[in-house]
């Protein structure tokens, strides 16, 4: 397999690098809805052996772009060329056929069925119309095996048992089935820890060895340098260009994703006053998933929450405001002992959470905008009952505003918006009930640079303003950069707690990762998604 | 009520969003509504004209304005055959008495439907309550008063045993309500040994005033019927209580962060159903004199989810109107009406109204544009 040319800076044109064939080229490929161009004239090329990393802000077009690969969209004008041949795919079946395979962000894992079988699933061993569940089960373990997740991946494990993470890893698996010549990652560590993406960055190498032209799209720059070989920029649905990823700066590549420059994406320069009064202090909690929980938040603060994914942070944040009860421990709350038996106690009491799975677990979908951001504060703007509009829509527009929500009105269904204004949205609603703490579980999940940005801004500014702030994430930077302290949690325990200035990102990692792998395994496994309705 | 914006938004659809003003409108994404909601004065005509292009792009609208072509054809069909159809006397005795006891059902199945549960035990419980009224005015020296109240109370029973069933026996509303569909049933037989119930209702005040009364010129059942349909629509779209209605059916996770008891929510709402339903047992009791488990109350669930169902609910929950319901209700009521007056078979009744029902709902699904994956709500 010939190799980029690594010594000379290849030229940023993506087509016609000398001694690399491209595997599947898209010449002026374009795609309309309605008025919005959601691909305009894109030339990119993914070359064989090869990681091309495809970045953009969201909605710059890189999943319209994916879809179109396999076949899921139509394209309006150009052409797809696999291997020289212009392919048209009239479905992912045709595609999947060819060899392109997409491993989608969001998996969807059928619960009822083990990890094989979600594998294979369309493809199941059989004899006649048999199903052979040995020959499925050696198969799948043997595909585990060879992707180096047999550490955290069982082929006989329910898929209703599965973290997120565990979730992504068969979503990946099932695109290795057949050898595919190329394969596009969308988004695939936004549910992994630290640790499950070191696995992943493993397999993708080997691949890329192995000749498949790897597409890696992803909005975390570290990533990005760690693997990829190119990077394809996209804006507002054009190619903006394409980059080596040697000699290509962070500054440089954020200038060409959003257009302008980001000064600092965590604000450092915002200054904060000094920490007041302790807002929460927990003592001793234990849950089903969690035991021996003790720290404090103090008003004006931002502390951290990190872990691998299974440590048991979301399940603390659930038994905190009472959505799963606890076995032992106390909550004290503004100065009073407090026992929430509800999310509801804990609403009234003056706790807001942004949880963890927007649309599942936050979002009204089917509803407007208003109605999204007024959802906890009927009791406040009604009248026997009656909820005064002219209220609501004033109160809801000063958050959209103060939040720098974007959208066409307030009328708009929030399922149009983008994942940063959706996370805006959540925001505005616990802002308007001007929480005393404010619980924010992976605050900038599947949010682009910019919106991110604003997100850290929007903290900084919440904190000023006296809330206290617990931020759950498993983006090690994230942490890093806005809190104040930061507890770690491993295996539903916390483990150790680090001031700003004592903090690294090894230092962080070091306390989430169990000394004992085994334990961290069994951790892994037991551990259920918080999903729970 | 003097506000412009209520009076528009209670001319849309009941619990839909307005339509999104164009997203052109805003090119650099500062939400004009946003952020400055006192300037509504400039905006007022485009978001007029957004509302009423909204007629026809919104799912929901389109199929009250195919409820309502369709029931304008019905009218004009029959009444150019037999022009006593569109009489005030026809429509006032007799289009009521046939859409009495589905349209008081409907709506509340609308309700229960919305809040992303289901009942389909409602037709049991307008039976046995029927068959309790009547035992009791059989047993009492026909005191009407304690008949009604007796029934009023074993209805929010009923709803009770159904709440608790689902909310606290975590079981699937479809299998609850399934379950006590046969067993309310089953205890009005028992009661009643299978027959009717009581005689003598026509010479009582109450079951004269419901039977044949009026008030405000209307007949009481209509008046009735109009009343439950009002106070839904003003509880769905204007207290908090509907807007948690709503947000519990379209994603009970997230009601349930952001506050809400949805506990107390289900159970209230089973509890209405309950007592609706009542409402109808009485009414069954006044106009046919007794009290009965079967005849008139046979497959009246299927035909409440009709009218749901035709009036823009999704099994799924979190969608529906009390508007789509009405007219639902009044177009089940002109076409069973029409035909009789028309001296169509009955067996026909049901062609047409299932098919109606395919037409309705398949036009939605299209409007809708949902992922055709899988079975569909």
């Amino acid at each position: 397999m010939p190799a980029t040319d690594p010594v000379k800076p290849v030229t940023p044109e993506p087509a016609g690098t000398p001694g690399t064939e491209p595997a599947l080229r898209m010449i002026g490929v374009s795609k309309q809805f309605g008025p919005v161009h959601a691909l305009r004239e894109v030339s990119v090329d993914f070359r064989a052996g090869e990681v091309t990393a495809l970045m953009g802000e969201n909605g710059a077009g890189k999943s319209t772009l994916l879809k179109v690969l396999i076949g899921a969209l139509s394209i309006d004008a150009g052409t797809v060329e696999l291997d020289g041949r212009p392919v048209t795919f009239a479905d992912p079946t045709a595609s999947r056929a060819a060899g392109v395979r997409v491993v989608a962000q969001e998996p969807e894992i059928i619960p009822h069925v083990s990890v094989a079988e979600n594998i294979f699933v369309g493809a199941l061993p059989a004899r006649g119309r048999l199903f052979r569940k040995a020959e499925l089960v050696a198969k799948a373990a043997e595909l585990i095996l060879r992707s180096g997740f047999g550490q955290v991946l069982h082929p006989e494990t329910l898929g209703s048992r599965l973290t997120p993470a565990q979730r992504q890893l068969v979503e990946i698996l099932r695109a290795l089935t057949d050898q595919p010549r190329v394969i596009a990652f969308d988004e695939p560590t936004s549910s992994l820890a630290d640790g499950e993406v070191e696995l992943l960055f493993t397999l993708i190498r080997r691949l890329r060895e192995q000749g498949v032209a790897v597409i890696y799209v992803s909005h975390r720059l570290k990533e990005v340098f760690a693997l990829g070989d190119r990077i394809a920029v996209l804006r507002d649905g054009a190619h903006v260009g394409t980059r080596p990823v040697e000699g290509t700066s962070e500054a440089e590549l954020i200038r060409m994703m959003v257009g302008r420059d980001l000064s600092s994406l965590y604000h450092d320069e915002l200054a904060r006053p000094a920490p007041g009064d302790v807002v929460l202090e927990v003592s001793g909690l234990s849950s089903a998933d969690v035991r021996d929980i003790s720290f404090q938040v103090r008003a004006g603060e931002i502390v951290g929450l990190a872990g691998l994914i299974g440590a048991g942070r979301t399940e603390l944040v659930r038994a905190l405001i009472g959505a799963e009860p606890t076995t032992a421990g106390t909550v004290t709350f503004q100065g009073q002992q407090r026992r929430f038996h509800s999310p509801r106690d804990a609403v009234r009491a003056g706790i807001g959470l942004a949880p963890e799975e927007r649309k599942a677990e936050a979002l009204f979908l089917q509803r407007s905008v208003r109605e999204n951001t007024a959802a906890a504060i009927y009791d406040r703007i009604r009248t026997a009952r009656v909820i005064n509009r002219k209220k609501e829509r004033a109160t809801v527009a000063q958050f959209l505003d103060r939040l720098r929500v974007r959208t066409p009105g307030m009328e708009y269904p929030v399922a149009n918006l983008s994942g940063g204004n959706q996370q805006k949205v959540v925001l505005a609603r616990w802002l308007a009930r001007n929480p005393a703490l404010l619980i924010l579980d992976e605050p900038t999940r599947g949010v682009d640079v910019g919106a991110k940005s604003e997100i850290y801004a929007i903290i900084h500014e919440l904190a000023a303003a006296g809330i206290a702030i617990l931020m759950v994430s498993s983006e090690l930077p994230e942490v890093l950069g806005l809190a104040d302290r930061i507890i770690v949690m491993q295996n539903g325990r916390i483990t150790g707690e680090l001031t700003r200035a004592e903090a690294t990102e090894e230092g962080v990692l070091a306390l989430a990762m169990a000394d004992d792998l085994s334990d961290l395994v069994v951790g892994l496994q037991t551990e259920t998604s918080g999903a729970t309705p | 009520m003097t506000d412009p914006d209520t009076v528009t938004a209670a001319k849309n659809t009941p619990g839909e969003p307005e339509p999104p003003v164009p997203a052109s409108a805003s090119p650099d994404g500062a939400a004009p509504e946003a952020a400055a909601p006192e300037a509504a004065a400039p905006e007022s005509r485009r978001t007029v004209v957004a509302r009423v292009l909204g007629i026809l792009t919104n799912a929901d609208r389109v199929q009250n304005l195919i409820l309502l072509v369709v029931i304008v054809l019905i009218a004009a069909f029959v009444t150019s055959r037999q022009p006593a159809f569109l009489t005030w006397g026809n429509l006032s005795i007799a289009v009521t008495g046939t859409i009495i006891l589905f349209g008081l059902t409907g709506l509340v199945e609308l309700l229960v439907i919305i809040v992303g549960g289901l009942d389909i035990s409602v037709g049991s419980i307008v039976g046995l309550t029927s068959v309790v009224g009547a035992l009791v005015w059989t047993h009492t020296g026909q005191n009407g008063g304690l008949a009604v109240l007796s029934a009023l109370l074993v209805g929010l029973l009923c709803g009770l045993v159904n709440g608790l069933l689902i909310v606290y026996g975590r079981v699937n509303p479809f299998i609850a309500t399934l379950a006590t569909l046969a067993a309310f049933k089953g205890v009005g037989q028992v009661l009643s040994d299978g027959g009717a119930i009581g005689s003598g209702f026509s010479s009582n005040a109450i079951f004269i005033f419901i039977q044949r009364g009026s008030i405000a010129g209307l007949p009481t059942q209509l008046f009735i019927l109009l009343i439950v349909a009002l106070a839904l629509a003003f509880l769905l779209l204007y207290t908090d209580i509907g807007r948690n209605i709503y947000a519990i059916g379209g994603n009970p996770t997230a009601a349930r962060l952001a506050g809400v008891n949805i506990n107390r929510y289900v159970l209230a709402v089973y509890l209405v159903v309950g007592f609706v339903a009542a409402i109808a047992g009485v009414i069954l009791m006044a106009r046919q004199g007794f009290g009965q488990q079967t005849g008139s109350v046979d497959g009246l669930e299927l035909k409440a989810v009709t009218v749901a169902a035709l009036g823009g609910a999704s099994l799924r929950g979190g969608r529906g109107g009390v508007l789509g319901a009405v007219l639902a209700i009044v177009l089940l009521g002109f076409l069973e009406n029409g035909m009789n007056v028309l001296n169509i078979n009955t067996f026909w009744q049901n062609v047409a109204q299932g098919t109606l029902l395919l037409i309705a709902v398949i036009a939605q699904q299209r409007r809708r544009k949902e992922r055709a994956i899988g079975i569909p709500d």
